[in-house]
């Protein structure tokens, strides 16, 4: 099949097109990366739900043609947590962007990662809330500028993986806009992952992040992706002051955890329920 | 030990038998064959009621004075293959449980008022997404922690306006233990019926006391559950314009595969900002539920006919104003009670009619005065309109509204 059928198959393509996003975006390669995971995974588009929290990530379950869900900034986890449990058979993928992860819904994904549903997270970081117009987020770096902080950031970054692994996800990887058949391939490892596996993925926003910052346009952004992104298993052999400054990118975290529903089912059984589970 | 037990069980046995004698010749004729009688909480009946209703997802966090609803259901609901879940807060109870009602289950949330605060925002993207969700606030004295574990009316604004942006929404106020459980189901029955979430606005009073409760058997209980698509999916609109204004609603997994969004959104669920589409959504949301008042709006009226000054109370205060008109009619008093079980939409032509009809209505409130603020809307300066406020965290007894009673009878007399 060609890529563009594929895309086709899978697109709202009559109904919701152009989208919204900058030329030169990341969140279209995602979207590119997610629909190639999906059908590689053979998934019927009937079980797929598609949810999302606010901002320029927000709006991408809109354009592909899933049961898809926009939610309230930051609740994007809370409401899949809903729709998982209330129906276990469904397969889950959230889309958040890196302030409506862990800034606002910072409590809800730590406390997914505890529970561990059988849910995908995907969090585009583009270190900036692009929407709003570029104010600071908690993954801005310190020291740059964003629409809220001219006179640089003082606020010491997240690193959304290792929160993520130390809050209890099962699986965490982490991936770029500019490694795309990597990142095609960490979307169904993640899909696949009995329990919450959790896909982040570098990316940037030339219009408000990288203009103030002097990064230059889309292709230098990709660029200095490109340069800076370390395959995890070279990462490890690298001494800390060669890392410096690099990003770790592959499989960060593989463990096996109890996964909440499957508890769940043992606890109807203790309560006495005998008949069909959901 | 267990013996000792077993007396007090036959001593209580005896004295709720023989409390009840005198009161049977009532009951018996009000009550429906078969009907089972049980002593019950406000919260335990909350729980009855969800379950006849059908409820097969909870979310909540612990908050006095509604916490007993999250732990019998945590017990209750496993049992019946339904899903129960404490999540990390109020806000993400409420998206959950949204969650849960898009895939398919009735889904309830209980909380008390800063618990209700933190779910407002999603309250608000149930209205707009048009996800029936059922949300039992258990008032507790406010603002902020307040007074936990005392009685307060203090919430009726917060349920009406909580959430921001125009709607409409419906709230409904048990008076007695029996009716939190014909209510709770009545919840269900209109978050079902009109895709929309219905607030069930209980006093702590309310939630916490103990009545006797006469279930009426199962088969007589009416449950409504949400009009599901017939058409094939490719001809499906999950918001479509309908006689009714209430779109057919699918899960998700129901292989109607949609958009739901909190953006203003077109029939088909995308969003949209064209001016005509909006504002036909928009009326469609407020339509459903101001055309549908004849079916939503419940008022009760005792001794009204003759009466020259109105009582209208809600929730346990009524209760104390009922106990006043009985004392005030037995001195001769021309007085009745009004008590609207549905505090949203506001039964304003019940208001305007008995502003006709009377020369005072009494508004008695545990709060600074919230609901007199409307009764005073629609009486339209056609008599006056007194209000009689408690706020020391106290409840309201009778004795003050038979004053207040006999304080406005006497003006009223000169």
């Amino acid at each position: 099949m060609y890529r563009n059928d594929l895309l086709y198959k899978y697109l709202r393509s009559e109904k919701k097109f152009p989208h919204l996003w900058c030329p030169g975006c990341g969140d279209g390669i995602l979207l590119g990366a997610l629909i190639r995971a999906i059908d590689k995974m053979q998934l019927d588009k009937d079980d797929v739900v598609v949810v999302s929290g606010i901002g320029c990530s927000g709006r991408l379950p809109v354009y592909v043609d899933f049961n898809t869900l926009h939610t309230t900034h930051g609740r994007a986890l809370a409401f899949a947590t809903g729709i998982k449990f209330a129906n276990p058979k469904l397969k889950v993928i959230v889309v958040m962007g890196d302030g409506d992860a862990t800034a606002i819904g910072g409590n809800h994904f730590i406390h997914m990662a505890r529970r561990n549903f059988d849910i995908t997270a995907i969090v585009i970081n583009n270190n900036i809330y692009g929407m709003t117009g570029g104010q600071y987020s908690p993954t801005t770096p310190m020291d740059a500028k964003s629409a809220t902080s001219l006179y640089g950031n003082i606020e010491r970054p997240f690193d959304i993986c290792d929160l993520a692994i130390s809050a209890g996800t099962a699986w965490v990887a982490r991936g770029s806009v500019y490694h795309v058949p990597m990142l095609d391939n960490l979307i169904v490892e993640g899909v696949q992952k009995k329990g919450f596996s959790l896909v982040e993925v570098m990316a940037y926003c030339h219009t408000t992040y990288g203009r103030r910052n002097k990064l230059g346009d889309p292709r230098r952004m990709m660029r200095w992706m490109k340069d800076n992104c370390v395959k995890t298993e070279k990462f490890r052999e690298m001494n800390p002051d060669e890392r410096e400054g690099k990003i770790e990118i592959g499989v960060l975290a593989d463990r096996n955890f109890p996964e909440y529903c499957e508890k769940y089912s043992q606890v109807m059984k203790m309560a006495g329920y005998e008949g069909e589970e959901r | 030990m267990a013996e000792e037990k077993k007396v007090k069980k036959a001593v209580r046995k005896k004295a709720t038998t023989q409390k009840n004698k005198s009161r049977t010749r009532k009951q018996e004729v009000r009550r429906p064959a078969g009907s089972r009688r049980v002593l019950l909480s406000g919260n335990e009946a909350c729980v009855e009621g969800a379950l006849a209703a059908g409820v097969g997802f909870f979310a909540g966090y612990p908050i006095t004075p509604a916490t007993e609803i999250s732990e019998i259901l945590s017990m209750r609901l496993p049992a019946i293959g339904g899903k129960f879940i404490q999540m990390e807060d109020e806000i993400s109870s409420i998206a959950a449980i949204i969650g849960g009602s898009i895939a398919g289950l009735k889904s309830m949330t209980a909380t008390s008022g800063p618990g209700f605060s933190l779910m407002q925002e999603n309250l608000g993207f149930a209205i707009i997404t048009e996800i029936p969700i059922v949300v039992v606030d258990v008032m507790r004295g406010g603002p902020s922690t307040g007074l936990p574990t005392n009685v307060s009316q203090g919430d009726v604004m917060q349920s009406r306006w909580g959430t921001h942006g125009d709607h409409r929404i419906i709230v409904l106020c048990p008076n007695s233990v029996e009716e939190v459980y014909r209510l709770t189901i009545k919840a269900f029955n209109y978050s079902e019926k009109y895709r929309t979430p219905v607030i069930l606005l209980m006093d702590e009073v309310i939630g916490h006391m103990r009545e006797t409760v006469w279930m009426p058997p199962e088969e007589n209980l009416p449950v409504i559950n949400r009009i599901r698509p017939s058409v094939p999916p490719e001809w499906y609109k999950p918001y479509e314009v309908t006689p009714t204004n209430v779109p057919p609603m699918a899960a998700f997994g129901d292989g109607y595969r949609y958009h739901i969004t909190g953006l203003v959104h077109d029939q088909n669920g995308f969003p949209t900002r064209r001016p005509d589409e909006v504002k036909e959504f928009r009326a469609r949301l407020r339509d459903k539920i101001e055309l549908a008042r004849s079916d939503l709006v419940k008022v009760e009226a005792e001794c009204i006919d003759d009466a020259r000054i109105a009582v209208l109370a809600y929730g346990s205060v009524s209760r104390s104003a009922r106990r006043a008109v009985v004392l005030a009619r037995k001195g001769g008093t021309k007085v009745g009670l009004v008590r609207p079980v549905t505090l949203w939409p506001f039964p304003y032509r019940s208001v305007s009619r008995l502003a006709d009809h009377v020369d005072v209505i009494i508004v008695p409130e545990l709060n600074m005065g919230q609901y007199v603020g409307e009764v005073e809307r629609y009486a339209c300066g056609k008599c006056r309109v007194v209000p009689l406020n408690r706020i020391d965290g106290e409840f309201i007894e009778p004795e003050e509204i038979l004053e207040c009673i006999l304080e406005v009878d006497g003006n009223v007399s000169e």
